[in-house]
């Protein structure tokens, strides 16, 4: 931190390039999400871009828009490229850097990387970079998400960073390796020239900002931005009484091996410090559940951002941080390790860290999200086209001290809107039976959780099935005495009645003819508060709304209906009297 | 078809406090106004009185009306009772969204959807994509489910089915098997409201409308009533959120489609009024009490958006004025936060308690008390009549407090920082709408009307590179002018999911035509006069592949029963669209269109603007009200003041200066000019 340069700088100036940067990265998303072709970018916004220091990489920019996992992962993927370039010494203006290699500062293989350099004057000022996740990127399974890869290999093709652009020429061999990598090489051309449009937009529209403010004054506004989100994260770590506070979660399984698999934290307050010590979880994996070093820290970022929604997204938010992440965990894997699943790992993991917040303050306390991406393929062909239909699937949020979770949402990692049914009917050979609340999904409590879905889907042509979701064996955690909610499950039609994977959630090889129907049922969030505290009428109302049964009511709530569903009070106020000792 | 009516025409805005009329005489071409109290639930009351003050309502020929009723009734969660059938497997599409939730950080907060669960019922049917259908809709279960609906007290009913975009037999038979058992008129179909792909917005505009009706008919029928009693004979129409005007029946009927009725006819009035004056492409803002409201107008177009979400998970798809919403207004609340940085809102003190210097109980600095500390505000006489006058003590107190010493600041130094801070917020929303479109701002001009939103333009200008600011002669009743001098107009839309390679062009053609006359004819059903109806045709396209759509407005007329339309227009025009948003083209892609959007506009006659011109018989001097003190850019400036309707057209102000009038108050930046144009307005630009 430069305390000469930032103190330069006028709060009015300040606030007015706080908005002017953000405002800059926001309309890069903006752009991709309106060229790009795949409906993971486009609708789901599984995509991110930002501003990262010439020298750390460090996040300087972040729109309000970006797929938060990204915004975490991002200043890794710039590291990645700075010390490619550190190694080869040929960085110039108009290069532009493409990569995907999930160990070296990536996610999994899906999202690509562009990383270009901003030069003023001949001298790097910045770097800015795009993410987004591309369709498919070959490997074993249609879509990416092979829940069977014990090597990346499996996964799909792995692109360390090179260059996509030298000197502003594109590098046509480049192309054509992309190109014969993937099942839909004209989607992931179109998404590639979304991104490449949206960092030639970064580059017109920061020049021009530079012109009017003068480089070294977006310079120092830069560091007191990083400073400033470094000041409110320690002054949020303050307000949290000092201690240590312990919570674990399991994974199902890996997909290759049938047991479960703990994320352990303990986070130690200390004044304006915190220390997040994953010490004791499980070591790293055969199957595709693993996450790198990297993709540890940018989650842990991400369960920061939901508990401290003032801090701004850069840098600093990290610097009271400190990490202890044992090398060679499932937190900390490095090549070949699978990694493909990563988001069900990142899923537990900020889990936890919500659950060991939740004891140090109360007020902050958050049911856990239900917890698993369910990652969906069904392909096939249709009148001898390949068509691949890929989705991730929602669920329920934890209660919190202010209400119920919210039903049917997306998890913490991601923004994403699900495609409409009729928009993947028109595009696919499917038929959706079923795009429904769960009931009895929610996690019991005061304020309970938000319900989970089933969704149900007929295939219209022979299809291969593929899914890769969590949550099939522990289900997710209340908080401040609320209670689990319902587990992830997922049933095939075949002839005589239904079927579950082995693995819980996780299959492929699955090959349905025609006409035979899936049927994903995702969970709830975690309830919040003891569930014997819920108003009466609230539950009576939950039970004609049909999201809790009459049997839970009774079960969980200590609530007993008669048989017209009215209360009985007299009943009940004995039943909860009972639970209460 | 010409102007027959020869009468009196009154547009009237109800808004949350006033109600603000404007009254035109169309026979000798003079106008009035007139402001009175709002009266919230009873707004029939405030409506009779403002009419009945420019004499017997016998002697109006039109009543044209903007009103937030709707609006109202979505935000405060107060329509009515609604029954959903959907088809089996699919009744919690509304209550499911599109799995999104109210923002990107915090997962805190639940929703709650205005049908519950329990009102939303099955039938068995199945439509598919292609429009075929799968299983036929059983027409005694309909009835059933209506039957159960009634007995549950539901008092309106909508019907949405899968797939109802690509053939809507299934879900027209439901409806009229509903409609033998419904108690009343309030039953609503998707595929009539919106037959467009996508069953959530669909499902939400679907049912939106039907909530509404009862809403927005009783209060149609209170108003029409009211009317009658005073032996108003004349014509009754509402604004829509399109910026046209619709036929009360129309409004009955959509009544989600008066959502931004207010808002957007002031944007129809300012963009008449900029471009009269020689600015046809303008910015538009509206500063409120805890926003501020901006829009695009561009070759004298607004610019539509097609939809808008009112509250978290309450969608509405239908063409709209596209207004960008930032919280910055003049209850917005100055705050430094614990690293140091200033902050001017979201968050609002709004109109009560209001600003600290209202004296109603805030102590949190807002933009309002650093404009009156900085002497732009007139604190002995302030707008709007309900304060006598306001204490400058203690908006300085508290700007002291919570911004000046945490930051190491003088009070005028903060109070000045805040004003900038929100002048480059209302800066960055004019930056979204015009700079990220590919427009330069340096070609745009920005207009102003409400209250507040004078205060701010000159600075406007200023920091996002603007070519002028045109403060309107009567900024408080831009919305009730607009209201007189809005078009008529009807927006369709159909998805047609058709590829480009081997497009049916003459099934397309005749498509179009069917649109177009159906268009027209509710048009012409409004019965207003109307010069000429223009129909409009615009594509949504993309390439093969994509899901986001681009719109393309195809260069189509109606002629001799055909609209002329080729493959190779359509190509032609969706590659221009393509280029000027994306900049490359991707050939060898194929193209799509997914949905014809149609709109007939009715123009109406040519409302004559100079009779709001200054007088020009009075003097600058004469206007000239005295002098105060003023804090621009770092110091007191001893500031002419001026009565800002006294001052003659051609009169030419150099900053700074303070415009002040009855409903507005005009700051005049010391590197600014003003002059006063020929049709009333204000118009600041650099010295």
């Amino acid at each position: 931190m430069n305390d000469a340069e930032s103190a330069a700088l006028d709060p009015v100036t300040l606030a007015v390039l706080k908005g002017r940067l953000e405002q800059i990265v926001d309309e890069m998303d903006a752009t991709l999400y309106r060229s790009a072709f795949n409906p993971t970018i486009a609708e789901a916004k599984d995509a991110c871009h930002g501003l990262y220091d010439p020298v750390t990489g460090d996040t300087l920019v972040q729109g309000a828009n970006g797929l938060p996992i990204f915004v975490g992962a991002m200043a890794f993927a710039v590291r990645a490229v700075i010390a490619k370039v550190e190694e080869d010494g040929d960085l110039a203006d108009g290069d532009i850097f493409l990569f995907n290699d999930p160990y070296d500062g990536g996610t999994h293989l899906n999202d690509f990387r562009l990383v270009r350099p901003l030069f003023r004057d001949g001298e790097l000022f910045c770097w800015m970079a795009s993410v987004g996740h591309w369709l498919d990127i070959g490997g074993n399974v249609a879509g990416g998400y092979n829940p069977k890869a014990t090597e990346s290999f499996q996964e799909g093709v792995r692109i360390p960073p090179v260059k996509l652009y030298e000197k502003g020429v594109l590098r046509k061999d480049i192309i054509a390796i992309l190109e014969a990598n993937s099942r839909v090489p004209t989607s992931n051309w179109g998404d590639m020239n979304g991104q490449l449009n949206a960092l030639e937009l970064g580059v017109r529209r920061m020049g021009a900002l530079l012109d009017e403010y003068g480089d070294k004054t977006i310079a120092s506004a830069f560091t007191a931005f990083s400073d400033r989100s470094e000041a409110l994260m320690r002054a949020a770590i303050s307000a949290l009484p000092d201690g240590s506070y312990s919570f674990s979660d399991v994974l199902d399984n890996d997909g290759i091996v049938d047991e479960a698999l703990s994320v352990m934290l303990k986070a130690t307050v200390q004044g304006d410090r915190m220390t997040l010590d994953f010490t004791g979880s499980s070591p790293a994996c055969k199957g595709p559940i693993n996450i790198s070093r990297s993709t540890t820290v940018a989650a842990c970022y991400v369960a920061l951002k939901h508990l401290f929604t003032d801090v701004p997204a850069n840098a600093g938010c990290l610097r009271p941080i400190d990490f202890v992440i044992p090398e060679g965990s499932i937190l900390g894997a490095e090549a070949p390790k699978p990694v493909a699943g990563y988001t069900e790992t990142i899923l537990r993991l900020i889990g936890v860290i919500f659950g060991a917040i939740a004891q140090a303050d109360p007020d902050r306390a958050l049911g856990g999200p239900f917890g698993t991406i369910n990652a969906l393929s069904i392909s096939g062909h249709d009148d001898g086209r390949r068509f691949v239909m890929f989705s991730f699937f929602g669920g329920g949020l934890g209660g919190s001290p202010k209400s119920d979770g919210l039903n049917h949402a997306n998890n913490p990692i991601s923004t994403a809107t699900i495609p409409p049914v009729e928009i993947l009917e028109a595009a696919y050979p499917v038929m959706f039976t079923r795009w429904g609340l769960r009931p009895d999904s929610a996690g019991p409590g005061c304020h309970r959780g938000g319900v989970g879905a089933v969704y149900e889907i007929e295939t219209l042509r022979p299809s291969d099935v593929a899914l890769l979701g969590e949550r099939g064996k522990a289900p997710p955690f209340g908080v401040a005495g609320g209670g689990p909610a319902a587990m992830n499950r997922f049933y095939w039609q075949t002839q005589t009645g239904e079927e579950s994977p082995p693995m819980v959630s996780k299959i492929t090889d699955l090959h349905l003819p025609a006409g035979r129907r899936v049927r994903l049922e995702s969970p709830g969030g975690g309830g919040w508060g003891d569930p014997l505290t819920r108003p009466i009428e609230q539950v009576k109302r939950d039970v004609e709304l049909g999201f809790v049964s009459a049997a839970s009511a009774e079960k969980d709530y200590g609530v007993i209906l008669n048989q017209e569903g009215e209360i009985d009070i007299a009943a009940t106020e004995s039943r909860r009297k009972e639970h209460a000792k | 078809m010409s102007n027959s009516t020869g009468g009196s025409v009154v547009g009237v805005d109800v808004g949350g406090t006033f109600t603000d009329l404007f009254h035109f005489n169309e026979t000798n071409g003079t106008f009035s106004t007139a402001k009175v109290p709002s009266n919230r639930g009873d707004e029939a009351v405030g409506f009779l009185e403002g009419l009945t003050s420019f004499g017997p309502l016998t002697e109006l020929a039109s009543i044209v009306h903007g009103t937030t009723v709707g609006t109202n009734a979505l935000l405060e969660r107060k329509g009515a009772k609604v029954g959903l059938i959907t088809t089996e497997g699919f009744r919690d599409v509304l209550e499911m969204r599109r799995r999104d939730r109210r923002a990107t950080w915090g997962l805190s907060g639940d929703f709650i959807p205005v049908v519950p669960r329990d009102l939303r019922l099955e039938v068995a049917e199945r439509t598919m994509a292609d429009g075929t259908i799968r299983t036929e809709v059983d027409t005694e279960a309909v009835k059933a489910v209506c039957r159960e609906l009634i007995a549950m007290g539901a008092e309106a009913l909508a019907i949405v089915f899968m797939n109802a975009y690509a053939n809507p037999a299934n879900e027209q038979a439901a409806l009229e098997a509903a409609r033998s058992v419904w108690p009343n008129d309030h039953i609503v179909g998707s595929a009539s409201i919106l037959p467009e792909i996508r069953e959530f917005e669909r499902t939400s505009t679907t049912v939106l409308n039907a909530y509404l009706q009862p809403v927005v008919g009783n209060y149609i029928g209170k108003l029409e009533h009211a009317l009658a009693e005073g032996k108003f004979d004349g014509k009754f129409h509402i604004v829509q959120s399109n910026g046209g005007v619709m036929s009360t029946e129309m409004a009955r009927t959509l009544p989600a489609r008066t959502a931004l009725s207010g808002p957007a006819a002031g944007v129809i009035a300012a963009a008449a009024i900029a471009r009269e004056a020689g600015f046809p492409n303008v910015v538009t803002g509206d500063l409120g009490g805890t926003s501020f409201d901006a829009s695009l107008v561009v070759d004298g177009k607004s610019m539509l958006a097609p939809q808008t979400t009112i509250d978290f998970g309450l969608v509405i798809r239908t063409p709209m004025i596209e207004i960008v919403t930032i919280g910055a207004g003049g209850g917005s609340i100055a705050r430094v936060d614990a690293g140091g940085m200033i902050e001017v809102g979201p968050e609002s003190a709004g109109s009560r308690p209001g600003p600290v210097c209202y004296g109603q109980g805030n102590d949190r600095p807002t933009l309002t008390d650093a404009n009156v500390v900085l002497g732009r505000i007139n604190a002995e006489n302030p707008i709007g009549g309900k304060l006598d006058r306001l204490d400058v003590d203690a908006a300085k107190a508290a700007i002291a407090k919570h911004v000046a010493e945490p930051l190491g600041l003088g009070v005028m130094e903060a109070a000045e920082a805040i004003v900038r801070i929100a002048d480059s917020k209302m800066g960055g929303a004019i930056r979204l709408m015009s700079i990220e479109r590919g427009h330069d701002p340096a070609k745009f001009a920005a207009v102003p009307f409400g209250g507040g939103g004078a205060l701010h333009a000159g600075a406007l200008i200023k920091d996002v590179g603007l070519k002028a600011a045109l403060v309107p002669r009567y900024p408080g009743v831009t919305s009730a002018l607009g209201c007189v001098i809005a078009d008529i107009r009807h927006d369709q839309v159909q998805t047609l999911n058709a590829n480009l390679n081997g497009l049916d062009i003459e099934a397309l053609d005749a498509r179009m035509m069917e649109e177009a006359n159906h268009a027209r004819a509710i048009v012409e059903s409004a019965r207003l006069a109307v010069e000429r109806i223009d129909v409009l045709f615009e594509l949504d396209m993309h390439y093969l592949g994509q899901t986001h759509t681009l719109a393309v407005p195809l260069p189509a007329e109606v002629k001799d029963g055909t609209t002329g339309v080729t493959v190779d227009l359509i190509r032609k025009a969706f590659e221009k669209a393509y280029e000027a948003s994306f900049s490359r083209l991707l050939p060898n892609i194929g193209v799509r269109i997914v949905n014809l959007r149609t709109a007939a506009v009715g123009i109406r006659p040519r409302f004559d603007l100079s009779a709001l011109a200054a007088p020009k018989d009075t003097t600058v001097e004469g206007a000239l009200l005295g002098h105060r003190d003023v804090w621009f850019q770092g110091e007191w400036h001893n500031t002419a003041i001026y009565a800002r309707l006294d001052l003659p057209e051609g009169a030419v102000i150099s900053g700074p200066a303070i415009l002040e009038q009855p409903d507005a108050t005009v700051v005049v930046d010391p590197d600014l000019t003003a002059r006063v144009d020929n049709f009333g307005n204000i118009i600041m630009e650099r010295a």
